[in-house]
């Protein structure tokens, strides 16, 4: 009984950085109906930022706190520099850069900072008796830092006259361009944001499976199979898909299909909820004429 | 136009012919697998330029035609050549059985799907339970075919010719396909589903059919791709395989035989050229120039040789077939 409660804690702690790789790419997804494939690549980025301003000497949090606004400014770079010339091009050609933006991360990360795989300091204490040792520290540290990150988005886009913009672009451009929203803008901050919390699940994760450049490739997966399960025009049933997958994959790696199949069982996860629930648990179903 | 089209395959073709005569064998096996990768565009072409269902996952069909080449010729002592037909029928069953359900799926949603086939396929291959066939992580080592009748030929002048004619005969067969009735109602379904059921075309049917024609393709293509490296192993078979693929289409310019050709060029020798510019990030070089490529042809390279061809018709020729 012992060992299935670490299983399923252990399982809420990866989950909750699928939920926020998730969160990251229904917020894209909400704000430019792209999937961005760059996505990992680009929060193993800014963990690397993050790593390299530690080793300078920065506290854990400083770092944390300039990295966040580093990975923004880089989202919103991207989004003026590179999606912008691309607004009227074929979907295709779009996917196109994703891709050509995931060689480039991946390529840049190994360049500047080697390929050699580092560990990365947890901010939070090494052990402790805490929730009676079922769950390590860190994996506790690292979920509340995904509800919190959840809670300010939702807050953002509840509460908020940007978060209501945002949203109103998302939704229905030509009229928000009427009312005297800036369009662009709000999906270069959409990029913005989304990077940023990528850049957080980047450094949340690293402590766990280690710091390499392709570090995010099969997280990205899993985070994919989350939002899916959740609906990926749903950030909230995002984050809950993200949670699902994490304790899904745990307690199937471990008593099921064991350690090799536990990327298959991503792509198995995705396939169901296609066939069986293409929407979502929460999501929105879309019905079109055909 | 069809003159003119003519006339263009006919100065490559002659063109293809060269090298084995002028070109060292690192060129030459460069060459082949420019043609094999021409295939394995050419069948994602089908699926995603003329039916518009975008595949991330083209390269576990590269994968699957490879192993079935590569396990045929190792354990069963199958000629090469023979391999083809078998890794083709394969392929078909194994596009058919994961496309009825994926491609019930739009857009997005199927390229996502195939995103999860191609990021898992190693994975599946190093399984213990196939190992004795696959040789899990080792791969298999198999030996160069040489040529037939006593023909005056080294093995990669050989192999060259061999995978040209098997191009040739897939590329015809294809350009027939998609300009008669069946390329028709794939154009349809991608750009009027609506009124191609009133048509008469049964969609769901049609789309599962071209995935699995074009994972036919794309397994031949893999199948020749193993018989010229000599070798299969799950690691090269990675995401990048199908992001290759993908890059190839998309350079290349979709819609077009042309395009494919140009496609694989692009993408066996890009590389080359990225790893002279910069050792460091080979990968980053690559990247730059495939949005450079991007954003100046947005519709591909061959997109270029299509306005040269027909400069009056520039706006209506967007499914046109070559």
């Amino acid at each position: 009984m012992q060992a299935l409660w670490h299983q399923i804690f252990s399982g809420i702690a990866t989950g909750g950085i699928y939920a926020s790789v998730a969160l990251a790419l229904v917020m894209i997804y909400q704000a430019t109906h792209h999937v961005n494939f760059a996505q990992g690549e680009m929060a193993t980025f800014s963990t690397y930022i993050a790593l390299a301003l530690i080793e300078a000497g920065f506290p854990y949090w400083l770092a944390f706190l300039a990295t966040i606004i580093v990975s923004f400014a880089i989202g919103v770079i991207i989004e003026r520099v590179l999606m912008r010339p691309m607004a009227e091009a074929p979907v295709l050609a779009s996917v196109g850069v994703f891709i050509g933006l995931l060689l480039i991360f991946n390529s840049v990360t190994g360049w500047i900072f080697s390929y050699s795989v580092k560990a990365f300091p947890s901010p939070f204490p090494e052990t402790s008796q805490f929730l009676g040792g079922w769950a390590s520290p860190h994996e506790v540290g690292a979920t509340l830092v995904t509800l919190v990150v959840l809670v300010l988005v939702y807050g953002f886009f509840r509460f908020t006259k940007l978060g209501l913009a945002m949203r109103a672009a998302a939704y229905n451009p030509v009229s928000s361009r009427l009312v005297g929203i800036r369009v662009g803008w709000m999906l270069a901050l959409g990029w913005g944001l989304a990077a940023a919390i990528g850049a957080i699940a980047g450094m949340m994760v690293a402590p766990i499976v280690f710091l390499d450049p392709s570090m995010m490739s099969g997280i990205l997966l899993y985070a994919f199979a989350g939002a899916l399960l959740g609906g990926i025009d749903n950030p909230l049933g995002a984050v809950i898909g993200g949670f699902a997958v994490g304790v899904i994959e745990n307690l199937a790696g471990a008593y099921v299909v064991g350690p090799e199949l536990k990327l298959t069982l991503a792509l198995v996860i995705i396939i169901a909820v296609l066939i069986f629930k293409p929407a979502g648990i929460f999501g929105r179903v879309i019905v079109s004429r055909v | 136009m069809a003159r003119k089209s003519l006339a263009l395959a006919l100065l490559i073709l002659a063109l293809a012919l060269l090298p084995p005569w002028l070109l060292s064998s690192y060129r030459l096996f460069q060459l082949t697998m420019v043609v094999v990768y021409a295939i394995a565009i050419l069948g994602l072409d089908m699926l995603t330029g003329y039916t518009g269902q975008i595949s991330l996952g083209h390269g576990a069909f590269y994968a699957a035609g490879a192993y079935t080449a590569a396990i045929l010729m190792a354990s069963f002592d199958v000629p090469y050549w023979a391999t083809l037909p078998v890794a083709a029928v394969i392929c078909f069953g194994f596009g058919f059985a994961f496309g009825f359900p994926a491609l019930r799926l739009g857009g997005l949603y199927l390229a996502l799907a195939t995103f999860g086939l191609a990021i898992a396929v190693p994975q599946l291959l190093k399984l213990k339970l196939f190992e004795d066939w696959t040789g899990g992580v080792q791969g298999i080592v198999i030996s160069k075919p040489d040529p037939p009748f006593g023909l005056a030929l080294s093995q990669d002048q050989w192999l060259y010719l061999f995978t040209l004619a098997v191009g040739v005969l897939l590329f015809l067969i294809a350009r027939n396909l998609l300009r008669g009735r069946i390329g028709l109602a794939m154009r349809a379904v991608r750009d009027r589903p609506v009124a191609a059921e009133a048509m008469g075309v049964d969609i769901a049917m049609l789309k599962t059919r071209t995935f699995a024609l074009s994972a036919m393709y794309t397994g031949i293509a893999g199948a020749l791709g193993a018989i010229a490296v000599q070798f299969v192993a799950p690691d090269s078979f990675s995401v990048f395989v199908s992001i290759t693929l993908f890059v190839g289409l998309v350079v290349g310019g979709v819609t077009s035989l042309l395009g494919a050709v140009l496609g694989a060029i692009f993408i066996v020798f890009v590389p080359n050229l990225a790893d002279q510019i910069s050792k460091a990030a080979p990968g980053a070089i690559y990247g730059v120039i495939l949005i450079g490529f991007l954003m100046l042809l947005p519709a591909g390279v061959a997109s270029l040789a299509r306005r040269a061809l027909a400069p009056r018709r520039a706006m209506t020729n967007q499914g046109e077939t070559r």
